[in-house]
Formats: structure tokens, C-alpha cells, sequence
């Protein structure tokens, strides 16, 4: 494929100096995602970690002669809608093949995947930089394919142990074209995705469980090379690749292509050449090993599973699943901007998790949307990050939050006491409307009560008050003083405008 | 198209069969052979055919997002020639 309007020469690109000049990396991701679903992919065993072992097995998850596979509709259709986010083409007809390798948590000797024809076609993700510049991700295809099950080598010396409860459990394994070009642009991929897949409710997207895992293809080029391979779609331009697998946080994902992109580069300005080959990523040593074990493996011997049929999707039922597409992370910041006049970074903060989007949209109904989007984003963030919480589970709920902007905006409180107010809210002491009065908190706007302590104030200090003639900035000392009398309740504006009068400004 | 004793090496050795150097010759006869039977199907003139993948006229069948097995995990062990607190115990794996 063509295509080099979607990168602007050099843009974003990292270079890396090695001895013998600059170098650049080139990365493809394959992503793992466990389908979010209650039964296996081809059999009626649960799905989900911390069942005793083997407790979620199924005589076809255990490869018991005579048993047969039956697909699982519903991570059918998640492929499906995973396919319609990524806006890709989606494969009325696909097959599954056999994977063949052993390996004693796979007991069937073959992982049912697909391989020749995939149930999604090409697609592409648009992804963000952290500095807000955007680029696309090609997709190249997503299939579904079965997870194997677990071994354990710690229980004892002399033996592996092994439990099958995720074996069969249903996975997308979605692979992405060479288009990243630093690990910060990896790991802004693989949140982008993270965030669509939940969005779409398709995969939980939990990593620490292992849900959602990383194959990163790194290869590194000579600056110029990779505009060559956009131009040609020849890989000829582009080095040798290896292939590091199972990589499962953001910062693995990082640390294992600064490795791995380093180590070709001494390699190649050694005289040496890279092998294509598998790698593991160790968290603990920072480094990326050969996992030479898996070589000879490499030869997979792919061939149409003769026990499960053809699989055909009615594009009746494709459309049904379109119209029933949750808005998306895109459209959903176009619509914030829009709607609510939030700027781009606001937007993106908000819709990057659902659950703080939906929280954001509940507070801000009927009220200042800037100043909802930050009290969402910033001290009710800080506080549910500190404390460890799922905005969803925030013990501030949506109409509170929407409560204390009303006050601030009718200038009941002001924004330094809605911190206070804040915190209590936090502490669980109420409605900010009960608080503000329980408390009392309530802005001084009364100018009555105002214009008798500026007079004591300015009576008490005649020096400071001639002063403010000559340096009108000095009425900033008669503020705080006015402030401090109020214990911080006094309107700002009203003080300013009475100060001024008063002290014939 | 005819294979040779490497071939036959190779894939009893992806295949995890044990075959001893002797056997490999005349094994690679046998299944150039059988190779050689099933070519004849190349003489027919398929231009323009869908491939057949079943014989079956019905489309892969479904079943719903429920859970319906499982949870027997004695039942699932019952032919392991070993297995401790609920997992198989196989020959130590090292990678």
C-alpha cells in the first residue's frame, strides 16, 4: 500500500545517533484482546481469572476426542463491532484455520485462529501524541483466534503444572501496519486502542490481568528508508525485524523497543546482522532475550479447520450492529468541543475514559462547561487518582459536583472557598449547598457589611491609604486585609469596587 | 512432487514422531507416492471454481453467550496421568 499522506516527512520521527550516524525505529504492533464475554470461544466453559484451576474446562477446552468446537455468537459479533471502530472492512466471509504447535497448555496441538481469511479486513486508528499532533495507525486485519491455557513452573522443581482455565477463552488479535515510529507513539497506540475496545464494551481492556498484551515488531532504518517503504510498499527498504512478545503495560511496551532498537543498532554498526527471530521482554533486567526455543516452531503448518464451517455474516445483521455502535472516542471529542466550547486537550482529557465522559456530561447539564470540565479534570482527578478510585465509583457523584459550580457561578461561594467546600464534599459531609451554610461559607456580597470594615480599615491605616494614590497596585494589601476580616467569604469584585471608591481611585 | 527423507525428518519431527533414521527412505516413497495419487487432481480444469470448503450446505452454527459447562474439574483430570490440587503435573517445561 501507498500511502504517505498520512506523515509528513520526518515528523515526530525519533532519531537515535549511534556510532557510525543517525539511525530510526519502525514498529508494528500486534495486539492481544480477550473478548469480553461470559463463555469460551468455541465451548460453554466460563471465562475469567481466579477460578480454582481447571475449574472452567470443558471437554473441548481439554481436546477430549470426539469433541466439537461451536462458536460463541457473541464474540462474534464483538469482532464485528471491533471491526466497524477501527472503521475497517468487515469480511462477510471468513474461515478458521489450524495453528499447529505443541506445547502442554495447549492440548488440543493446535490453536484454532484464522489465518488466510480473517473476519476483519484493513482499518486504521487515529491516534494523539502527547503534544497534541495526531497521526494514523494502519490496521491490517483483525481475527479471532483461541487463547491457550496457563503453565506454572514454580510449584515444583521437577515438573510444570497446568491449568486450562483460559484455554479457548475468545481473543481479537489485532495487527497493525509498520506505522509507528518511536515508543512514544507505540504506547499512544496501544491506549487509543485500549480506549476504543472499551468504549465498544468489546474487551475490558485490564492489562495487569493480562486482557489486553503487546507483540512489538521493531526494526531499525537508515532516516529516508521508511519514506522509501511508504512510497513502494516494499519492506526491502526496511531492516530486519524482530518480534517481542507478549508485552503487557505501557512502560514494558517502551522499555522493551528502547532495548531491543538499541541492541539492533550496536549489532548492525558491529558489522553484524540482525536475525529475525521471537524475543521476550524480562521487566526485571530491562532487556530482551532470543527465545530460541520457539524457532523451529515458527513452522506453524496453517490449514483449514475441517471441524468448523465457513463462517458467514449477513450483512443484515452487520448493519444492525453498526446502528448499534456506541458514539466513539473521536466523535466524542469533536462533540465536547463542539457542544460544550471545551478546548481540544479538555476534550481529550474527558473522553478518554467513558466513565469520566458520561460523568463529565451528567455534572455539566445546565451549567458552565469550562468550569465543570475543570473541576472534573483537575481536583476531583487528583483526588480519585490519590485515592486510588474509578471515577465511576467517585463518592462525589455528578449532580454535587454540578451543585458547587452553580454556587460558584452565582457567586454564592468563591472559587477558593469551593476548595474548601471541595474537600468536604470529599470528606462525605454533605451537599455543598448544606456545607456552604452549615459552615457558613457564603460569599459576603452584602456591601452594607463591606463598606463598615473598608472604613475601619482605611480609618486604621491612613498611610496605607494615601499610598494607594500614588501606587494604585497597592490596593492589593487592602483586599487581603478585607479578605482576612471576611475570613475569605468577601466577593473579590464587590471589595475591588468599593476599595476604589472609597479610596478615590 | 516427490519428498525426500530431510522432508519426512522434518515433519515427523514438527509432528513430535519418533522415526528412526532407517525408516525415513522408505517412508519418503510412501508419501511421494500417495503425493504423486493426489496430484492427478490437477489435471482438472478448476479455472474459474469457488473453491469447496464443505460438502455440507448449511453455514457454521452458533451458540449463545452462556455459561453451560464446566466446573468439573475431577471429570476434565480423569485421564491425567498425573495431576495435583486440581492442575496436570506434566514433565518440567523450560523456557
Amino acid at each position: 500500500m501507498t500511502d504517505t499522506s498520512t506523515r509528513r516527512a520526518g515528523e515526530a520521527t525519533k532519531v537515535i545517533q549511534g556510532r557510525t550516524g543517525p539511525w530510526e525505529m519502525v514498529l508494528g504492533l500486534e495486539i492481544h484482546a480477550q473478548v469480553a464475554s461470559n463463555a469460551k470461544l468455541f465451548s460453554g466453559a466460563a471465562v475469567g481469572a481466579g477460578a480454582q484451576p481447571n475449574s472452567q474446562v470443558s471437554l473441548v477446552d481439554a481436546a477430549m476426542p470426539g469433541m466439537l468446537p461451536v462458536i460463541n455468537r457473541h464474540c462474534v459479533e464483538q469482532a464485528i463491532k471491533t471491526g466497524l471502530g477501527l472503521k475497517a472492512k468487515i469480511n462477510e466471509w471468513s474461515r478458521f484455520d489450524r495453528k499447529n504447535y505443541f506445547y502442554p497448555d495447549l492440548p488440543q496441538g493446535y490453536q484454532i485462529s484464522q489465518f488466510k481469511d480473517p473476519i476483519v479486513g484493513e482499518g486504521e486508528v487515529l491516534v494523539e501524541r502527547d503534544d497534541g499532533s495526531a497521526f494514523t495507525v494502519r490496521i491490517e486485519r483483525l481475527h479471532l483466534e483461541q487463547d491457550a491455557g496457563k503453565s506454572v513452573h514454580d510449584q515444583d522443581p521437577n515438573a510444570t503444572y497446568i491449568d486450562l482455565n483460559r484455554a479457548g477463552t475468545a481473543l481479537m488479535e489485532i495487527v497493525s501496519r509498520p506505522d509507528m515510529r518511536s515508543s512514544d507513539e507505540a504506547a499512544a497506540y496501544v491506549k487509543k486502542l485500549r480506549t476504543i475496545l472499551i468504549y465498544l464494551g468489546a474487551c475490558d481492556g485490564d492489562m495487569e490481568k493480562g486482557n489486553l498484551r503487546a507483540d512489538v515488531n521493531v526494526s531499525v532504518c537508515r532516516p529516508g528508508d521508511y519514506e522509501k517503504f511508504r512510497e513502494t510498499g516494499s519492506f526491502k527498504h526496511l531492516g530486519t525485524r524482530c518480534e517481542i512478545k507478549n508485552v503487557n503495560s505501557f512502560r514494558f511496551i517502551q522499555q522493551a523497543i528502547e532495548y531491543e532498537a538499541r541492541r539492533q543498532i550496536d549489532i548492525l554498526e558491529d558489522g553484524g546482522k540482525i536475525d529475525q527471530e521471537t524475543r521476550l521482554f524480562d521487566p526485571a533486567k530491562g532487556e530482551t532475550r532470543s527465545m530460541r526455543s520457539k524457532e523451529e516452531a515458527h513452522d506453524y503448518r496453517y490449514f483449514p479447520d475441517p471441524d468448523l464451517l465457513p463462517l458467514v455474516l449477513d450483512p443484515a445483521w452487520i448493519k444492525r450492529i453498526e446502528a448499534g455502535l456506541p458514539e466513539l472516542p473521536d466523535a466524542k471529542k469533536a462533540r465536547f468541543q463542539s457542544q460544550y466550547g471545551l478546548s481540544a486537550y479538555d476534550a481529550g482529557v474527558l473522553i478518554s475514559e467513558q466513565a469520566r465522559a458520561d460523568y463529565y456530561e451528567a455534572a455539566a447539564k445546565g451549567r458552565d462547561a469550562k468550569l465543570t470540565a475543570n473541576w472534573v479534570t483537575n481536583d476531583l482527578a487528583a483526588r480519585l487518582t490519590a485515592d486510588g478510585i474509578e471515577i465511576g465509583n467517585s463518592p462525589i457523584r455528578p449532580a454535587a459536583i454540578a451543585e458547587l459550580v452553580q454556587l460558584i457561578e452565582d457567586g454564592t461561594i468563591s472559587s477558593k472557598i469551593a476548595k474548601d467546600v471541595f474537600e468536604r464534599m470529599w470528606a462525605g459531609e454533605g451537599a455543598p449547598g448544606e456545607i456552604v451554610e452549615k459552615q457558613g461559607l457564603k460569599q459576603v456580597s452584602d456591601t452594607g457589611a463591606l463598606e463598615k470594615i473598608i472604613d475601619d480599615l482605611i480609618a486604621a491605616n491612613p498611610g496605607q491609604a494615601a499610598a494607594v494614590k500614588e501606587k494604585p497596585q497597592a490596593i492589593g494589601w487592602f483586599v487581603g486585609q478585607v479578605m482576612k476580616a471576611t475570613g475569605g467569604k468577601a466577593n473579590p469584585g464587590v471589595i475591588n469596587g468599593l476599595l476604589k471608591s472609597k479610596l478615590g481611585l | 512432487m516427490a519428498i525426500d527423507a530431510a522432508t519426512v525428518r522434518k515433519v515427523a519431527r514438527l509432528a513430535r514422531i519418533a522415526e528412526p533414521e532407517e525408516k525415513l527412505e522408505p517412508l519418503a516413497r510412501e508419501l511421494s507416492g500417495i503425493l504423486n495419487w493426489i496430484e492427478q487432481l490437477n489435471e482438472v480444469d478448476t479455472d474459474g471454481v469457488e473453491p469447496m470448503t464443505t460438502s455440507v450446505a448449511t453455514t457454521l452454527p452458533m451458540r449463545d453467550d452462556v455459561v453451560t459447562d464446566g466446573g468439573d474439574a475431577a471429570r476434565v483430570l480423569g485421564n491425567a496421568p498425573r495431576s495435583e490440587k486440581g492442575f496436570y503435573v506434566v514433565p518440567k517445561v523450560v523456557e
